[in-house]
Order: structure tokens, then C-alpha cells, then sequence
């Protein structure tokens, strides 16, 4: 596949919690590179929305049709639940708000990093180490803590392994729910040009669910605003940020506080 | 001679919908097109649409009718990865203020746009240190964020992140504003040899003597702001 030919393709996606609707007629094309990044507030479905992309929910109707290496465009939705695991341990990553639901907390550092590498083939000792000792690295820890557990790393850290975790196999798309919440400012800060330079060294598609419209401007191609589970407004990030046309996406941008 | 620049019938009203659905009307039937190797200056009032202007013809506010064409894509009905991909290539902004991410050094923060098209990163330091240099940003803080630096270093680091690729489209906000003589020579050098290479320039100039040494003609918006072009 070339840039030109879309990655991931969303149509008319629906999730409802019995007479609830978690989101509505959602679709979308994601390409190669691109960052997109969905906001809106608690409970207007944005983490549905990743969820049922991700395979961790099942939409009720439509399709997350996705370019697979192999075989081209495959709908997600309707592949067999060995397909879709083997896709999310290869082509996809998933980084959670909370590092401790995507790290194993009882293994050490290295141990996190090699395990997914064991999980799509890698069987060398001595390679799955340096390449752990690189990954560890390239996310600013210490190798010197390749054996430590997780469970001694500062928040930021965590959330640096988690994301050396799910890179290492070179995914080629990348769900993100909330990646810097819950972590103070300056480590967020770090946090945003790590994972800046990440997507452009890798050229990595990414969906970055947050509430924190800061962290959509600096690392957001796109942006889609959602409301009640529907999507109210589309486009190039710093238009919708900063020529809003939906009243609700006017509210959102208004009510941010300046300091 | 060769529109890099063409923007055609091109009419911006904001909405205020938490504001009792207050419209406002900026302009109306822009119509505006820059050669290459021209540079035209906005001029007008305050309040009479020139940055509104500049923000349309950069993608950055959306316009409700007409074209922008940047070469032949035209920024209205385009794609938001195209218009990144315009950006990316062909369209400078060198905004008022800076906007990076803290911790990210000046060095690297002006070596970006080369990286973003794939220059090598040693040439694209190369350039960025050049660019600095020129602008007498002293090298020791090349390794800091920008974001502690005073007010004018900033801005000339945001104008040597303008100047790093060779866009052929270039937007300029008051480039010399706020700088001291010899960096305000730096910059209008700069400018022309943009415009020697071949960029087509908008910029808005309060600085009227820049403005007469580096613009070839200056576009009045207040002949497109609504109440005088009913």
C-alpha cells in the first residue's frame, strides 16, 4: 500500500447500552501519518467510540475496515477473534490512560518490552534484550532499571514503558485513550514530544481520544468533537480550535482556562 | 507571470452561537492573487480583517465561500491532510507568537519544517544553526526551549522556523515588529531573498518603512470588510 491508500476506514459505527447510544453514524477515513484526535466531555461516548475501533467492544452496525498487510482491506468487526488478536498484537497498539492496564505489573521493564516481541515470534534471548535496552532508551528510561518492576517506576515512566510496550513490534496504528491524564504537567510535556517524534520517525497513524484540547493542538492532525455519542464537528485541528462552527465545539474551546 | 497565491471571492462570517447567535461579518468578496517572487503588504484599520485574511489563506479559519488555491490545491474544499500536506511543502506562516512544546530546543524547533520534509537531520541542524546565527540568537541558548527566552528572541526564532525550508508561499504577521535595528535588517534581508528565490509573500506590515522596502504593492481589506463593500 502506498500513502494515498487509506489505513483505516470507519462507516456508520453504532454502539448502544440497551436504549442508551454510546455513539452514533460515525465515519471516518484515517490515513497513513495521520494523528486524529477525538474530544468532548465525560460520557459523549469518544472511549466507546475507541473501544468498539479497538476490538474491545462490539459495535451494534457498521464497519472498521482496516488495510491489512497481508490481505488488504479487512472489516474488523466481522473477522474471527484470532484474526483481530493476532492484528492487535502486531499492526495495532493500544496505550491506556492508566499504564497498569497495559503493562503486566509483576514482570520486570525489559520483561514487559520482550514479551510482546515473544508474542509475535521473536525467540532470541540476547536480541529481545537489546532491543528492549533500545526501546528503553528511546522512551528517556534508564537501562540501568531494565530489571527493575514497574510497580517502582513513577507515573511517567510507566506510561513511557507502556508506550515502548506497544511499539516495539512497529504497530501501524495506534489507539490512545487519555495517554497524559493523570500525569502532572511537565511530565506531560515530556510525554507529548516523545510521542511527537515517535509518530514522525515511524510515520504512525494514531486515534488519541483526551478531554485535553492542550494536548489535541500539539499533537493532532485532525480533530472530530463529539456530543451525546454523535459526531458534531470534523477537520484540520487548529481551524476547529480556533473557528469552531458548532455551538457546542464554541463552548468547549471558550471554556478553557488561559495561564 | 506565474499565481502561486489566488484567492477568489472569498467571504468570512463568524458565529457566535453562545452569544445570542451574533454574527459577525468580516469579509466579503476577497479576491487576491500573488506572483511568484512578489511580496504585497495587507494594510488597513485595525479590526478591518487583515489577520482574519492571513488565517484564511493559511487554512487556519474556514471559509464559508470562494477558493484559496495555494498553486492548484485550494485550501476551501480541501482535505485536512492535504492542507497539512500544503503546509508541509508549500505554505509558511510565521505567526505573531511562537507556539512550541516546552522542552523541545530552539535548534530543534527551527531544524522542523526540514525534518517535516525529510531533509537529513544533520543538514537540517545545519540550516537551523545557520538561521540562528543570522539572527543573533546567541548559541548557548540553542539547546533551550524557546519558551524562557525574552519576547524578541522568541519571535526570531519563530522567524527562522519561517525562513528554514524554502516554502513557495509565505505568510508574514508583523515579522519586524518588536525587534531592534540590526535583527530588523536581518529579517527584511531575509525577506528579499525569499522573494529572490521565487516566494510569493503576504505580510502584514505596521512598520510602514519595512513595509515600502520589501512590498511590491499593498492590498487595503478595508475595501473587502462588509459595511464598505455592501
Amino acid at each position: 500500500m502506498n500513502e494515498n491508500d487509506c489505513l483505516l476506514s470507519v462507516k456508520q459505527l453504532e454502539k448502544r447500552y440497551g436504549p442508551h447510544i454510546g455513539c452514533q453514524d460515525v465515519s471516518f477515513d484515517l490515513y497513513p501519518g495521520e494523528v486524529m484526535g477525538i474530544v468532548g466531555e465525560s460520557g459523549s461516548g469518544k472511549s466507546t467510540l475507541l473501544n468498539c475501533m479497538a476490538g474491545h467492544l462490539k459495535p451494534d452496525t457498521g464497519e472498521v475496515v482496516f488495510n491489512t498487510r497481508t490481505e488488504g482491506l479487512r472489516d474488523t468487526v466481522t473477522m474471527s477473534e484470532p484474526e483481530r488478536r493476532l492484528l492487535s498484537r502486531t499492526d495495532w497498539a493500544f496505550i491506556h490512560q492508566h499504564a497498569r492496564d497495559g503493562l503486566r505489573m509483576g514482570v520486570s521493564a525489559g520483561g514487559n518490552v520482550g514479551e510482546r516481541m515473544m508474542a509475535v515470534g521473536a525467540r532470541h534471548y540476547g536480541d529481545i534484550r537489546r532491543t528492549a535496552e533500545d526501546w528503553l532508551e528511546r522512551v528517556e528510561i534508564d537501562t540501568s532499571r531494565i530489571d527493575d518492576r514497574p510497580a517502582t517506576f513513577s507515573g511517567g515512566m510507566q506510561q513511557r514503558l507502556q508506550i515502548a510496550r506497544n511499539l516495539v513490534t512497529q504497530p501501524r496504528l495506534i489507539f490512545m485513550d487519555e495517554p497524559t491524564g493523570g500525569l502532572d504537567v511537565s511530565v506531560q510535556a515530556r510525554l507529548l514530544d516523545l510521542l511527537r517524534s515517535l509518530v514522525r520517525d515511524m510515520n504512525l497513524s494514531v486515534i488519541i481520544v483526551t478531554h485535553d484540547l492542550a494536548v489535541v493542538r500539539l499533537l493532532a492532525d485532525r480533530l472530530m468533537v463529539m456530543k451525546s455519542g454523535q459526531v458534531v464537528e470534523q477537520g484540520l485541528t487548529d481551524q476547529v480550535l480556533d473557528d469552531p462552527q458548532h455551538a457546542y465545539t464554541q463552548l468547549l474551546v471558550s471554556s478553557v482556562l488561559h495561564v | 507571470m506565474n499565481t502561486i497565491i489566488q484567492v477568489s471571492n472569498v467571504s468570512k462570517t463568524f458565529t457566535l452561537h453562545n452569544q445570542g447567535s451574533a454574527e459577525i461579518a468580516v469579509l466579503n468578496n476577497v479576491d487576491l492573487s500573488v506572483s511568484a517572487g512578489e511580496c504585497i503588504a495587507l494594510t488597513g484599520p485595525s479590526g478591518a480583517g487583515k489577520s482574519t485574511l492571513m488565517r484564511l489563506i493559511y487554512g487556519n479559519y474556514k471559509a464559508q465561500s470562494g477558493a484559496i488555491k495555494i498553486n492548484d490545491v485550494d485550501l476551501v474544499s480541501a482535505e485536512a491532510r492535504d492542507i497539512i500536506r500544503v503546509r508541509r511543502e508549500s505554505l509558511g506562516y510565521v505567526s505573531q507568537f511562537l507556539r512550541v512544546l516546552p522542552r523541545v530546543p530552539a535548534l530543534t524547533v527551527v531544524a522542523e519544517p526540514l525534518r517535516a520534509v525529510g531533509v537529513p537531520e544533520d543538514d537540517a541542524l545545519e540550516r537551523a544553526a545557520n538561521l540562528l546565527t543570522e539572527l543573533n540568537i546567541p548559541e548557548n541558548l540553542w539547546s533551550l526551549s524557546p519558551t524562557t527566552f525574552s519576547g524578541g528572541e522568541q519571535q526570531r526564532v519563530n522567524i527562522a522556523r519561517g525562513f528554514a525550508h524554502p516554502y513557495p508561499a509565505l505568510l508574514l504577521d508583523e515579522p519586524t515588529a518588536s525587534l531592534d535595528p540590526v535583527n530588523r535588517e536581518v529579517v527584511l534581508q531575509l525577506i528579499r531573498s525569499a522573494k529572490a528565490r521565487g516566494a510569493a509573500i503576504v505580510g502584514i506590515f505596521h512598520d510602514a518603512e519595512a513595509r515600502a522596502r520589501v512590498c511590491d504593492r499593498t492590498v487595503d481589506v478595508d475595501n473587502f470588510t462588509v459595511a464598505n463593500s455592501a
